[in-house]
């Protein structure tokens, strides 16, 4: 069994196997993808998650919803997660983080930043 | 050294020569026992001023000693042990310059390493957009593709993918983020920047990246061919980038050769599969009804 258990949520094919391909760098992790928000859900109340990563932009449910429903969730509270867009205003950042968000990383990703947020997070030494 | 002895003062034995009456007698011997006293004490000073003597004497010795000691060293001794220390001197100088060479490799090994890191993650990026680009071999979802790669790891937010038409000669908006299809006209191959691409193959970058504000839909800030060999079958016109990129960096202009070619390639054989497919149906609905 994985030391660190990882949701991606992104609704693009594309942006979640680079995020997955990235993260599987990091030592002992099993990534587990979703494609939605509430996708997103169903997957973190199957299994207990070290850290989620998710896209604002999404069908069905957007990121900033599945923050908000994961932080007032006292089972889930405190899984951190790193918000993934492209939008990259301050009142964005802010909005996320407002709702509960770890961390914000702006697209086009760059995989050291990814990393990093990620070793942070989990707190990998 | 020598005296009277306690006992003999106190019992009276000490006589001091001829007896001359008990009184007289008495005054001797008390005399004899001062004199004694005196010389007792004259003796105890003697003794205490040489063993003074004999002190100092001890205390030069003791500082001779000390300074041969000394002196003994600095002679073949000092001088051996003056080489040691410019020996370990010399030493010491060759394991700092191997520690300073050693950080500088381990200086360069880090850089290097960085280097490898990110040629790493642009590989990592090339493959994914190569992988997805093949990764179907439907028209739509191609399309799809083609914008997520441009989106996601090239940061454009208006752009628009536009067809050639080789019967017209006109290149037309296939696809597009951040902006409608309909609010980009045909263009004419050789007209403009972006038909100027069509006609020569040759990529187009505006210097100035900063594009905010309206749209002129002929006047894109980036403008690449899809080419098969020699043959540009439609371009990618990108017209301003998200707000929080501000310029290309090298991962980008191999995106771009990489969506040059292999946009033009997955393009071009999505659409010869839709194509085979209809004509298959076709076929196949002739020759269900032949066979009925």
């Amino acid at each position: 069994m994985a030391r660190f258990r990882i949701l991606v949520v992104e609704d693009s094919p594309t942006m979640r196997q680079l995020i997955t391909f990235t993260l599987k760098r990091l030592k002992d992790v099993e990534i587990v993808e979703a494609s939605d928000g509430v996708d997103g859900l169903k997957k973190i109340s199957a299994g207990k998650f070290d850290i989620i990563f998710t896209d604002i932009n999404m069908p069905i449910m957007d990121g900033l919803k599945l923050v908000s429903l994961v932080k007032n969730d006292p089972a889930n509270k405190d899984i951190p997660i790193v918000v993934i867009t492209t939008e990259g205003g301050q009142e964005d950042r802010d909005r996320a983080l407002a709702l509960g968000a770890n961390s914000y990383i702006t697209k086009p990703i760059q995989a050291t930043n990814l990393l990093a947020t990620a070793t942070q997070l989990l707190k990998i030494t | 050294m020598s005296g009277p002895g306690k006992d003999e003062i106190e019992s009276g034995q000490i006589h001091s020569g001829e007896e001359k009456g008990p009184s007289l007698k008495s005054g001797d011997e008390v005399l004899q026992i001062i004199k004694k006293g005196a010389e007792f004490t004259q003796e105890l000073l003697k003794e205490n001023e040489r063993l003074r003597y004999r002190l100092v004497q001890a205390e030069e010795e003791n500082f001779s000693l000390k300074k041969r000691t000394v002196k003994g060293v600095s002679g073949d001794e000092l001088s051996k042990l003056q080489n040691r220390l410019e020996l370990l001197e010399t030493e010491k100088r060759q394991i700092l310059e191997r520690f300073r060479q050693v950080e500088d490799e381990n200086k360069n090994f880090a850089n290097r390493y960085l280097e490898i890191e990110n040629e790493n993650n642009n590989l990592a990026n090339l493959y994914i957009a190569s992988y997805q680009l093949h990764s179907t071999l439907d028209f739509k979802e191609v399309l799809r593709i083609i914008l997520e790669i441009i989106i996601n790891l090239i940061g454009a937010e208006q752009f628009a993918v536009m067809m050639l038409d080789e019967k017209t000669h006109q290149l037309n908006a296939v696809a597009s983020e951040g902006m409608a299809k309909e609010d980009i006209p045909p263009i004419t191959l050789g007209t403009g920047v972006i038909g100027n691409v069509a006609k020569t193959g040759e990529s187009y970058f505006k210097e100035d990246l900063s594009h905010r504000g309206t749209i002129n839909p002929a006047d894109p800030i980036v403008c690449i061919p899809m080419t098969i060999k020699e043959r540009v079958i439609g371009v990618i016109v990108i017209y301003s980038l998200l707000q929080q990129k501000d310029k290309f960096t090298n991962l980008d202009y191999e995106l771009f050769t990489l969506l040059a070619g292999h946009t033009a390639t997955a393009v071009f054989s999505s659409k010869l599969y839709s194509e085979s497919e209809r004509k298959l149906s076709t076929i196949q609905g002739f020759i269900d009804l032949l066979t009925k």
